[in-house]
């Protein structure tokens, strides 16, 4: 009778665990922290068991020559360490880390908070820091508090307009930028069955906006059909009846087209109140809505017509971009004036490749919206890709239409 | 030991973007996350950290990982930080690079003297004591070495 953390972890709720860890991944920004951690630690060579990766996305290519000279040094420390690497353009960590390199029952962590949307997968996914990275290069070992875990219901299909970022700002409105802090969430109950794995990790990766330290799912069908498409065995995981901190549920058919206005997660409206507010820049992309049916469903909204903001458009990784381009979906979103960056992060933490001015107004497909975040005195409102879409073909935030 | 300073007050859900904003995240230069933490929150802030206690409301430390907010904090010369709940990255984080953390619910009175014992687990605050969540024995352990750099380095 156990959660899916429980069962992963090996131990009941509240406990301390030291447990060896399958994979662990770092990026360009945390990598080049955790090897000075290393360094200072008495470096030495790395744990046997563990499968190690350094992905280039936070800020790659680099914008400037001090971040070029320190990610100089870590793609040198990566190359030489053996490690999986996974250079400029390649895309982002937990996007290639889900193109089926993660399989479910694993405990998976990665230097970047965001690391939870593997969870969609049926593993036990989470972000730590830098310095806790290069423990688990040393040791291939952690030690993890056993979360509670809050069961997300979900029932109903979606109906409308609405896609699954509707209903992850939903749930992360409902429950707070606080409500799961040190609680792992598991979505549940009979809608998960017909949600895709694009889906899944969508639903994961917004677990972290409010505090959860994991947003799983349990494998089934969906899940060994994907991994079975990139070469994987794998069984489904039954879920066991089990002690929840609390159970909200969601009926997809409610869910409307929303939008987390400045500068929270937390503050969600639905898009009918703010029809009409001006924008400057549309950024569709990232870890949470840049994979390949992001790319087919902005494709299907704005083909054969223009955008009238400056629309920036960047694929999760290399291999939604090659798909892309492979079925013209590419084609569409750049006939339509949108431009597309390198596979990588984008703009999302403000670095490089759309950073705003002040007073600029940017509507994204990321997950955070904090203050300055894309840059000094400009703002960030959150939405889904539909909505980001019809709102980019307007200029301003735009109700989008059932497809 | 006991130790203290005097408190800062900051508000409830403070990001890491806030503490230190991405624009300063691409360096391993330590005094410049010191000289910009928390810039567009307060400007004036940084300059009034040292020996200082900051006491937060909830949910300190969300967003992402990163760990040059915690780094930049202690470079600060932040004493601890006094809040009802962390966001679990930046707990450990605090931890590994040895600020330590207290995990209390206390009223907040600009420049009040606060002292704690993070062993005995009390807060003071204008010589009032508080009840505070322990860290766990790993945590203590961490914090005891000095960072969990500082930890490993021992142990090898």
């Amino acid at each position: 009778m156990s959660t899916l953390s429980e069962r992963i972890l090996n131990a009941p709720a509240g406990e301390y665990v030291d447990r060896k860890v399958d994979r662990a991944f770092a990026c360009d920004g945390t990598g080049m922290l955790a090897l000075e951690a290393w360094k200072n630690m008495g470096a030495g060579h790395l744990a046997d068991d563990t499968e190690f990766s350094i992905f280039f996305d936070h800020i790659a290519p680099a914008n400037n020559s001090t971040a070029a000279t320190l990610q100089h040094e870590l793609r040198g420390f990566a190359k030489s360490s053996f490690m999986n690497f996974s250079d400029v353009g390649g895309g982002i960590c937990h996007q290639l880390m889900g193109e089926g390199n993660v399989l479910p029952g694993e405990i998976v962590i990665g230097a970047d908070s965001h690391s939870v949307t593997l969870g969609a997968f049926g593993a036990f996914a989470t972000g730590v820091g830098a310095t806790d990275m290069a423990a688990i290069w040393l040791t291939g070992e952690t030690w993890l508090r056993v979360p509670e875990t809050i069961g997300i219901r979900l029932e109903g299909r979606f109906a409308g307009a609405a896609e699954a970022k509707d209903l992850a700002l939903a749930y992360v409105g409902e429950l707070g930028t606080d409500g799961a802090t040190y609680q792992a969430l598991e979505f549940i109950g009979d809608a998960v069955k017909d949600l895709s794995i694009d889906e899944r990790m969508v639903l994961s990766n917004l677990s972290v906006e409010a505090g959860a330290k994991a947003g799983m799912f349990y494998a089934d069908d969906v899940t060994v059909r994907y991994l079975r498409e990139r070469g994987h065995t794998a069984k489904p995981q039954i879920p066991e009846s089990c002690m929840y901190s609390r159970e909200p549920e969601f009926d997809l058919s409610d869910i409307i087209p929303l939008i987390a206005v400045p500068h929270r997660v937390d503050t969600v409206k639905p898009v009918d109140e703010l029809a009409g507010l001006p924008l400057d820049q549309v950024f569709i992309g990232t870890c949470t809505n840049g994979r390949y049916s992001d790319m087919a469903r902005l494709a299907r909204i704005v083909k054969g017509k223009k955008v009238a903001v400056r629309t920036i458009v960047v694929p999760a990784s290399a291999s939604v971009l090659l798909q892309a381009t492979r079925t013209g979906v590419l084609a569409d979103i750049i006939e339509a004036g949108c431009t597309v960056g390198t596979p990588g992060c984008g703009p999302c933490l403000g670095a490089h490749m759309g950073v705003l001015g002040e007073e600029e107004v940017c509507l994204s497909t990321a997950n955070r919206n904090f203050k300055n975040r894309m840059g000094v005195g400009g703002e960030i409102y959150l939405s889904s890709v539909a909505t980001a879409a019809a709102s980019a073909l307007t200029g301003e935030i735009t109700t989008p239409e059932v497809a | 030991m006991k130790t203290g300073g005097r408190a800062i007050c900051l508000p409830a859900d403070i990001d890491t973007d806030v503490v230190i904003a991405g624009r300063y995240l691409r360096t391993k230069d330590k005094s410049i996350w010191a000289a910009h933490v928390f810039e567009d929150l307060d400007p004036t802030l940084a300059n009034r950290l040292r020996g200082a206690v900051i006491v937060a409301g909830k949910n300190f430390g969300c967003g992402s990982s990163r760990e040059q907010a915690a780094v930049a904090i202690r470079e600060a010369g932040v004493v601890a930080v006094v809040a009802p709940s962390f966001a679990r990255i930046f707990f450990r984080n605090a931890i590994n690079v040895g600020l330590p953390l207290i995990e209390a619910d206390i009223a907040c009175d600009e420049g009040s003297q606060i002292t704690f014992n993070l062993a005995q687990g009390m807060v003071e605050v204008s010589g009032k004591r508080h009840a505070v969540k322990t860290l766990s024995p790993r945590m203590q352990e961490i914090l005891g070495a000095g960072g969990l750099v500082e930890y490993w380095r021992k142990r090898r």
